[in-house]
C-alpha cells in the first residue's frame, strides 16, 4: 500500500470514529488546502456525503475568492454549511486592520474568540439554505461535541505535540502536559460533561503529501494557491491584511508539488508568509493553547 | 455519479512515491535521545533552511554551548525544564526513504506519552547511555515494546565519547542488556556504538571505534523493511458503523470499516461476532477511486451485504472457513497500567477493543510484575507504570483473538473515568457458561449457512418450517401418548416429523442422580437435547418433544440455541408458573384428537405448515 493511500486510509478511520462516538459533531473548514482535503475525506470516508455540518470561521477580512469557493463547493457538494463570526468586535472595528489592536490581538479576537462562540452555540450562527441559496441565521444553536480540524504536525511546533483525539475544556483550553495516550487506534472518545475533543485526521501529514494528494484526488483549490499571472502565489491562506503571497509562477498542482519535493519551497518553512507568527518566539503556542487553529 | 476514475496522470503520482516509516525513539531521561535526532536531522540535510544557524545564533547570544536537541525542543515549556514532555514529531529523509521521528520522552511522569508515541512507530531505537548504563527506564521501555508489538528494535549505546569509545564498555552494555531482552522474548536487530553529540556512527561512520565493523544509525534504517501489510491472516474488520444517507437518493447500506489483517472478495460469507449473523458480500464501495471486487488489510472499507440484517458498530466481522475468533466474557489479559488511580476490583471500568465497547470489571490480579526488574508481587491490585497479568469480566461478551494468533485483534485499552488508563493484550479465553451458550449459538448461526442447501430451500421441498413443538405439564399425565399421536397424525398428512422422548430420558436421569446434582444434571441434560434437536431442525424437520414441567430457565437454555419463533410449547394441566411462553394450554382430561387438532390449526396459523386447498 502506498503512502498517500495509508495516510488516506488513517484519516478515514479517524473520521469514523469521530462520527460514531461525538453526537454533536462538526468540523471546520477554513477554505484552506489542509481543510479542503479534509473535506474531500470525509465524503470518501462517507461514501460521497458529509453528514455533519461545516463550520467557517469568518473575520470578515478573508480574501473573496475564499468566500466564493466556499459557496460554490458547498452547494455543489450539497454540505451543511455553517458559518460564525465576533459580530461585536467587528461592529466596534476592534481590529487590526481598523489599526485598533495588534495581530495577535486580532486573531484572538476574530478568530479564537469567534470560534470559541460559534462552537458552543452561543455566538451567531449562519446556516446556507440550500433552496434558497443565502445564509440564514440558526435558531437555537447546540454545543459542538467534537470539533474535526484539519492541523498537521508539521506546520510548526505547537501541532506536532497534538493528538488525534484532544480534549479541550470549557474554555477551549488544551493541556499539554496532561494529554491522553493514544494507541493501537483507540483514542479519547469518553470526556466529561462541559467539554469538548478536537479531532485531528490530518496529523501524520506533511504539506508535500497534501499537494500530491490533491493532484491524485483532482480536487478543486481556491485560485489564490496558483500564480494569476504576476509571480505571486499563497502558500498558506489567513486574512488578507496578514498573509502574504509568496514569489512563484506555479500555475498548477503539478508545479505546486515540484516546488515542494525538490524546488525552491522544499526546505523552507510553510507559514513564512504569516506574520503573526513572527511576532513572538511562543505566541503562536500560546494561541493555540486558547484555541487557536 | 459517486465514483470517477483515477486518471494515468494521478497513478504515476502514487508510484512516485518514496516509502515511508514511523520510527520511535525511546529511553531513559538524558541519556541523549533529543541530540541524535538533532543530528540525525543536521547531518541528512532536513532542516529548515537558516535553522540551524538560528539556534547557534540563539545559544551564543544567551552564552551558553550549543546542542543539537535545541533543535528539537519547540515549545517554551520544553526548553525551560530541559526535558522532552510529550511526544514530538520530525520530518527527515534520505536516499532511500522518507523518516518521521517520534521522540518519546523518557521520563517516567511521561510514560502514556512514550506509549502513544511508540504505538505509532514500526520501528524503535532505543537509547542506552554509555557511561550510566542500564537504567530502570531502558528495561521498563524494552518491555513495553514487546507488548505494544514493535518487532523491529535498534540499540543505540550513546555517548561513547565519554567512555573513550571503549569497546569493553560497548560489549559489558550489549551483554546485559540482551540477557534482558531474551528474557522478554525480544530480538534486538543490532547494538550500534554511537555519540550523538560528536556524530559518531549517526548519519556517517567513526574512525574513534575501528572495533565496530557494524552499519551506522542511517544505514542501519535504511536497511528495515517497512511491515508488510497483513494479507494472509484471516479476515478481521471492526465495525465502525452501517452507513445509510439517503440524500440524492442514495439507497446502499454500507458496511464501513478499517481491515485489521486479512482481504476481503465479493462474494465471500461473512459472519459478524458476536452475533453470528452472516450473510455475502455484495460489493465494495469508494467514493472518488476506481471500482474493486476485492480489499487488504489497512483499508478503511465499505461494502454492502447481500441480505438485510441487522448488525451495529462493535461486531467483528470475519469471513466463513478461515480461523474464526474468540468469543467471550471472561478474559485473562497482559496489561499495563497509566491511570493515576490503581486499577482494583472497586470500579467498573469500560474495555475498547477495535471498536467493542463493554464494561469491565477486575476480578483477579495474578501477577503484577515491575517492568523495570522483571521481578513479580502478588497483591489484587496493579499500580501506575506497572504490568500485570488480570483477569476481567465483561458485561457483555466481545469477539476477538489470542494474541498467540493475531496482534491486531488481540489489543484493547481500559477507560476509567473518561480516561484511556490502561492497555494490554488478550492472551486466554476462560471458558464460562454464558460463553457455552454463546459458541454453540454461533455454532448454529454458522452451521445453517455453511450447507449448500439452506433452510429456506428445505422449506420450500418440505412445504413446512422446521419447527419444535414442546409438550409439557404436571407430571403423571401421559404426554408420551399425546406425542406419538400428534406424531403419526402429521406424518400421515405427509409432513416431515420426528418425536423425541425426553420425559423418560430426563425422569431416569433424575433419578439416577440423588439430590444436589440432579439441576446440574438435568440443565446439562437440556443443553444435549437442545443440540440434538438443532440437527433436526436444521433437517426441516418437525420436532415433537415431550418434557416434564418444562420451567423458564430451561426455555431460555433451548431458545439460546433455537430461534425462538420456532418454539411452539404446549401446556397440559395445571400451569405453576404463568411467565411460561404457552401457546396452547389444554384441561389433563381433553382428548388426544382434540390436542392434535390445536396443535394442527396453531401451525396453520402460524404459517409454519400450509392450509390445503379447500375441495
Amino acid at each position: 500500500m502506498d503512502h498517500l493511500t495509508k495516510l488516506e486510509n488513517k484519516s478515514i478511520h479517524i473520521l469514523r470514529e469521530a462520527y460514531a462516538n461525538f453526537k454533536d459533531l462538526g468540523m471546520l473548514w477554513s477554505i484552506g488546502k489542509d481543510s479542503t482535503v479534509l473535506v474531500h475525506l470525509a465524503r470518501k470516508a462517507f461514501l460521497g456525503h458529509v453528514p455533519f455540518p461545516l463550520v467557517h470561521i469568518d473575520t470578515n477580512y478573508k480574501i473573496p475568492e475564499m468566500i466564493a469557493h466556499r459557496n460554490n463547493y458547498a452547494k455543489e457538494w450539497n454540505l451543511d454549511m455553517i458559518y460564525g463570526q465576533n459580530i461585536e468586535a467587528l461592529a466596534a472595528k476592534n481590529t487590526f486592520p481598523d489599526g485598533r489592536c495588534s495581530r495577535l490581538e486580532c486573531c484572538k479576537l476574530l478568530k479564537t474568540e469567534a470560534l470559541q462562540v460559534t462552537l458552543n452555540g452561543t455566538g451567531p450562527r449562519f446556516r446556507l439554505n440550500h433552496e434558497t441559496g443565502g445564509y440564514e441565521l440558526e435558531k437555537n444553536p447546540t454545543a459542538f461535541t467534537g470539533i474535526i480540524v484539519g492541523v498537521r504536525s508539521d506546520e510548526e511546533g505547537s501541532r506536532s505535540k497534538e493528538r488525534y483525539f484532544s480534549p479541550r475544556n470549557q474554555k477551549n483550553d488544551w493541556n499539554i502536559g496532561e494529554q491522553p495516550p493514544e494507541f493501537w487506534n483507540q483514542y479519547k472518545t469518553d470526556f466529561a460533561r462541559d467539554t469538548h475533543v478536537r479531532v485531528h485526521p490530518l496529523l501524520d501529514w506533511t504539506e508535500l503529501d497534501l499537494w500530491e494528494y490533491i493532484q491524485r484526488e483532482n480536487i478543486p483549490m481556491v485560485s489564490l494557491y496558483f500564480d494569476q499571472g504576476e509571480g505571486k502565489r499563497y502558500r498558506s491562506l489567513g486574512c488578507g491584511p496578514c498573509t502574504q503571497p509568496v514569489e512563484s509562477s506555479a500555475t498548477t498542482v503539478e508545479e505546486i508539488v515540484e516546488e515542494l519535493r525538490t524546488g525552491k519551497f522544499s526546505n523552507v518553512a510553510e507559514r513564512s508568509g504569516r506574520a503573526q507568527d513572527q511576532e513572538d518566539g511562543g505566541g503562536l503556542e500560546e494561541l493555540r493553547k486558547a484555541g487557536y487553529m | 455519479m459517486m465514483n470517477n476514475n483515477l486518471d494515468e496522470n494521478q497513478l504515476s503520482v502514487i508510484e512516485s512515491q518514496q516509502s515511508n516509516m514511523n520510527i520511535v525513539i525511546v529511553g531513559h531521561v538524558d541519556h541523549g535521545k533529543s541530540t541524535i535526532i538533532g543530528r540525525l536531522l543536521a547531518d541528512t540535510g532536513s532542516l529548515p533552511e537558516g535553522k540551524l544557524e538560528q539556534v547557534k545564533e540563539t545559544c551564543r547570544k544567551n552564552a551558553k554551548p550549543f546542542e543539537y536537541a535545541f533543535l528539537l525542543d519547540a515549545l517554551k515549556d520544553e526548553q525551560s525544564q530541559g526535558i522532552t514532555i510529550d511526544s514530538a514529531r520530525v520530518f527527515f529523509k534520505t536516499q532511500e526513504r522518507k523518516y518521521i521521528i517520534i521522540d518519546a520522552p523518557g521520563h517516567i511522569e511521561f510514560l502514556k506519552n512514550m506509549v502513544t508515541g511508540a504505538a505509532r512507530a514500526e520501528v524503535a531505537l532505543l537509547v542506552i547511555d554509555a557511561k550510566e548504563g542500564v537504567k530502570e527506564n531502558s528495561k521498563r521501555h524494552g518491555y513495553l515494546l514487546s507488548m505494544l508489538g514493535i518487532k523491529q528494535v535498534v540499540v543505540l549505546i550513546n555517548k561513547m565519547d565519554l567512555v573513550d569509545y571503549s569497546k569493553e564498555r560497548y560489549e559489558e552494555i550489549l551483554a546485559e542488556y540482551k540477557a534482558f531482552l531474551s528474557e522478554i522474548d525480544v530480538e534486538a536487530e543490532s547494538f550500534i556504538p554511537i555519540s550523538g553529540f560528536k556524530g559518531e556512527n549517526v548519519a556517517s561512520g567513526s574512525d574513534k571505534m575501528p572495533w565496530y565493523s557494524g552499519m551506522t544509525v542511517l544505514e542501519k534504517l535504511d536497511g528495515l523493511k517497512n511491515i508488510e501489510d497483513i494479507k494472509n491472516q484471516a479476515f478481521r474488520m471492526p465495525v465502525q458503523g452501517i452507513y445509510k444517507f439517503t440524500a440524492g437518493g442514495d439507497d446502499r447500506r454500507i458496511v464501513a470499516g478499517t481491515i485489521d489483517t486479512g482481504k476481503v472478495k465479493v462474494g465471500h460469507e461473512m459472519v459478524f461476532y458476536p452475533s453470528g449473523k452472516k450473510s455475502k458480500v455484495k460489493s465494495i464501495e469508494r467514493f472518488n477511486a476506481p471500482k474493486t471486487d476485492e480489499d487488504v488489510s489497512g483499508s478503511a472499507t465499505g461494502f454492502t451485504l447481500e441480505d438485510q440484517i441487522y448488525i451495529t458498530r462493535g461486531e467483528l466481522a470475519c469471513i466463513i472457513g478461515e480461523r474464526q475468533p474468540e468469543v467471550s466474557t471472561q478474559i485473562k489479559t497482559k496489561l499495563f497500567w497509566l491511570g493515576k488511580e490503581d486499577l482494583n476490583n472497586t470500579r467498573d471500568y469500560y474495555l475498547k477493543m477495535g471498536t467493542q465497547k463493554v464494561k469491565a470489571a477486575l476480578e483477579e490480579v495474578i501477577t503484577v510484575l515491575d517492568a523495570s526488574t522483571l521481578t513479580k508481587t502478588e497483591r489484587q491490585y496493579v499500580q501506575r507504570h506497572e504490568v500485570a497479568e488480570v483477569i476481567f469480566k465483561l458485561e457483555k461478551a466481545i469477539a476477538f483473538d489470542k494474541a498467540e494468533n493475531s496482534t491486531e485483534t488481540s489489543r484493547f485499552v481500559l477507560v476509567d473515568n473518561y480516561e484511556i488508563s490502561g492497555g494490554g493484550i488478550i492472551v486466554d479465553n476462560l471458558e464460562n457458561e454464558e460463553l457455552w451458550l454463546n459458541e454453540k449459538n454461533n455454532e448454529r448461526n454458522i452451521r445453517w449457512s455453511e450447507n449448500a442447501v439452506t433452510r429456506k430451500e428445505r422449506a420450500g421441498r418440505f412445504v413446512q418450517r422446521p419447527t419444535m413443538v414442546v409438550i409439557s405439564g404436571e407430571k403423571g399425565i401421559n404426554k408420551k401418548e399425546i406425542a406419538s399421536y400428534i406424531e403419526r397424525g402429521l406424518f400421515t398428512e405427509g409432513r416431515n416429523v420426528y418425536y423425541m422422548d425426553t420425559e423418560s430420558v430426563f425422569s431416569e436421569a433424575d433419578a439416577e442422580v440423588k439430590e444436589g446434582n440432579a439441576m446440574e444434571n438435568r440443565e446439562k441434560q437440556f443443553k444435549e437435547f437442545a443440540k440434538a434437536s438443532n440437527f433436526l431442525l436444521d433437517s426441516g424437520n418437525i420436532v415433537i418433544a415431550t418434557i416434564n414441567e418444562i420451567e423458564e430457565k430451561d426455555i431460555n437454555i433451548i431458545n439460546t440455541m433455537v430461534s425462538s419463533e420456532n418454539i411452539k410449547l404446549v401446556w397440559i394441566g395445571n400451569v405453576k408458573d404463568d411467565h411460561l411462553p404457552i401457546h396452547i394450554h389444554v384441561e389433563g382430561n381433553e382428548k388426544r384428537e382434540m390436542i392434535y387438532q390445536k396443535v394442527k390449526k396453531l401451525m396453520i396459523d402460524t404459517k409454519i405448515i400450509f392450509q390445503p386447498e379447500a375441495i
